[in-house]
């Protein structure tokens, strides 16, 4: 069963006076319980594409189908109840308050949510524990190192039960060693059914998904891991 | 809720001095008003002590020239107004909440009035025998005025207690003489409140609204009061009123039936009779003290508009801090609505501290100004309540702006910022 469907998915941006199309007649199906991986250049639209799977933008054109739910016509609200419920976000640069301890940080999903205090903590405590961090809880994110950060924010994505993970450069800040802790959580997640989408421009952290889908110039080229875009190309930026 | 207040708690703590800075045009604002209605309240609580004090249920009704007081002591007898007759004292009294009735002749001003070498300037009444009950005096020396001294037109005279501290330095005046218009005349007693009545004193103007009886008063029968000064003077009137709450009612009442007997053709004269009752004299002076004052409040108001623009600012520059805070909270699903709700309680969390750091500081300001200054305050909780909501309130409008503007953020500019 197919939990993410694009369909003729074109983006455009306006920039000056020309509109400047970011994604051209992008087609992806991504079936439940699949690790998938999108390498690109930067400017490739990669980003672009990861923000219309991951409800944060719209598409000029093309369909969007998640988890059987057409996405077209939502309006902000109900799009932040999507994103809420079906979707777990990891990013770069973690993104976590830094105002809240590493519990706190886990446990705010499930406040939007509209889930009550008491589960709130429990849930929380429960994702974290599956990211080793146990005993991290009552730290602040500034007293954690990257790597933790990281995990701490993959709890968050992780606790809300959702469909799908989307995954934008986890490893980017971290070191080699960090990385592939991230990496190993990610695979222990995929094999227990959890489908990943992950965007990045290293060739070796895309090898740990199952598939390689590679984006240039706005299109996606799904026929996977023949095409021969060379890594080094990639790491020219 | 309770969550946002305590994140709006933690975000203040976290940047105290920004907060303080911002709070301050607030504070500052909010103090000011305090202070200000702190000090007017006591004020006019003074003043309405002052003069509606122990037996001052009374109304004077005096004649007027084109809404002036006519004042004898130096105006020509009035043309075309009568004398009031004991019929017409009568009829006052049966007005209703009346209880007693006095006439009695008057000089504010007066001159050629010795003790010896003194010169006495105070003032003089003619009065009735009346006159002493209406205003609650009791003859603490000597004896009061007989029927004798009335039928007879005995140059008698009795004097208040001012009048022996200032002019007999405290001694016994009962026996001795004085010196009216070239006239002798014989003290025969001292008369004073029966109810110590002293107004406290604590300003210039106050000193002004007191002077006058505060040198004195010589009274003498108001039959003897030719002798001294001239015939057929219209009198005065004082009305003991039963309740206070009726003085204003009963005074109007007996005005308007004087100008109607006393004065011949009253349609056209520019003569009338007027009123003047303690209570309305007080609400005069509180509405003057009050009008100077709300000038005050509305300046006190410009610095709680600066302090709100200051909040706004300060709001805005918070959201763009926290842009990216923002965008993730939105990315994993927070609505609008909770975004919005974050910064208004923020904003509004942080004036209401300032509002009531601003009524703390502004009591303890009205503390020291009465002390200082020795005016007196009365805090009141209506307008510290007033204060902390309008606050809170100016937070909430100046907090719209940055708070729509963060609930709009688009969560993929706002990501993209680190």
């Amino acid at each position: 069963m197919a939990i993410v469907e694009l369909t003729n998915i074109c983006k455009d941006y306006q920039q000056g006076k020309e509109p400047v199309r970011v994604l051209k007649n992008v087609n992806l199906t991504v079936e439940k319980g699949e690790y998938l991986a999108i390498m690109g250049p930067s400017g490739s639209g990669k980003t672009t594409l990861m923000n219309i799977i991951g409800c944060l933008d719209v598409p000029t054109s093309g369909s969007y189908t998640l988890d059987g739910q057409d996405l077209r016509d939502l309006d902000d609200d109900a799009m932040a109840d999507v994103r809420n419920k079906h979707l777990g976000f990891v990013f770069q640069s973690f993104h976590l308050m830094p105002r809240l301890n590493a519990l706190d940080n886990v446990a705010l999903p499930l406040l939007y949510g509209g889930v009550s205090l008491k589960e709130r903590r429990e849930r929380a405590a429960e994702a974290l524990k599956a990211v080793g961090l146990e005993d991290r809880m009552d730290f602040f994110p500034n007293q954690l190192s990257g790597g933790q950060c990281q995990r701490v924010a993959i709890a968050r994505a992780m606790v809300g039960k959702p469909d799908l993970l989307l995954a934008d450069e986890p490893t980017g800040a971290l070191d080699t060693k960090a990385g592939n802790q991230i990496m190993d959580i990610f695979r222990q997640l995929s094999n227990e059914g959890m489908t990943i989408i992950m965007i990045t421009h290293e060739p070796g952290i895309a090898a740990c998904a199952d598939k390689t889908y590679h984006i240039l110039d706005g299109e996606l080229r799904t026929d996977g891991n023949l095409v021969k875009m060379g890594g080094g190309e990639d790491e020219e930026d | 809720m309770i969550e946002n207040i305590r994140l709006a708690f933690q975000g203040i703590w976290s940047h105290k001095m920004r907060s303080v800075l911002t709070m301050l045009g607030i504070i500052i604002g909010i103090a000011a008003i305090i202070t200000i209605v702190s000090t007017i309240q006591g004020t006019n609580e003074q003043i309405k002590e002052n003069l509606i004090g122990a037996g001052n249920n009374v109304v004077t009704v005096n004649l007027n020239q084109s809404g002036y007081s006519y004042d004898m002591s130096w105006n020509p007898i009035p043309s075309g107004v009568r004398t009031i007759t004991e019929e017409t004292r009568q009829e006052l009294e049966q007005i209703d909440g009346v209880e007693k009735v006095s006439l009695y002749n008057s000089r504010n001003y007066v001159n050629m009035v010795y003790y010896l070498n003194a010169e006495y300037q105070g003032e003089i009444y003619g009065i009735d025998s009346n006159y002493l009950s209406v205003y609650g005096y009791q003859v603490k020396q000597g004896r009061g005025f007989t029927q004798r001294d009335y039928d007879q037109f005995r140059k008698v005279l009795l004097v208040d207690t001012n009048v022996v501290k200032n002019l007999f330095g405290g001694e016994s005046p009962v026996g001795k003489n004085m010196e009216i218009q070239s006239e002798v005349f014989t003290i025969v007693g001292v008369v004073a409140l029966s109810e110590e009545f002293a107004p406290t004193i604590n300003s210039l103007s106050d000193y002004h609204m007191y002077a006058n009886t505060s040198s004195g008063c010589i009274y003498m029968p108001i039959t003897t009061w030719p002798t001294a000064y001239q015939f057929d003077e219209p009198q005065n009137v004082a009305i003991k009123v039963k309740d206070t709450d009726t003085m204003t009612q009963a005074g109007k009442a007996a005005a308007d039936l004087l100008t109607d007997k006393q004065i011949q053709d009253p349609d056209n004269s520019e003569f009338d009779y007027r009123s003047q009752d303690m209570l309305e004299q007080a609400q005069k002076l509180q509405s003057m003290s009050k009008s100077t004052n709300t000038q005050l409040i509305w300046i006190a108001s410009i610095s709680l508009l600066v302090g709100g623009i200051g909040v706004m600012n300060i709001m805005l520059v918070s959201v763009t801090e926290r842009t990216s805070e923002i965008g993730l909270k939105k990315a994993i699903g927070a609505k609008k609505k909770r975004i919005l709700l974050q910064f208004l309680t923020e904003s509004a969390v942080l004036t209401s501290l300032g509002g009531l750091i601003g009524v703390i500081s502004g009591v303890i300001l009205a503390q020291v100004i009465s002390n200082i200054m020795q005016i007196p305050v009365s805090i009141s909780g209506v307008a510290i309540l007033v204060a902390v909501v309008f606050s809170t309130l100016i937070g909430v409008i100046f907090g719209m702006l940055p708070a729509y503007k963060a609930a709009n953020l688009n969560p993929i500019e706002a990501l993209r910022r680190d």
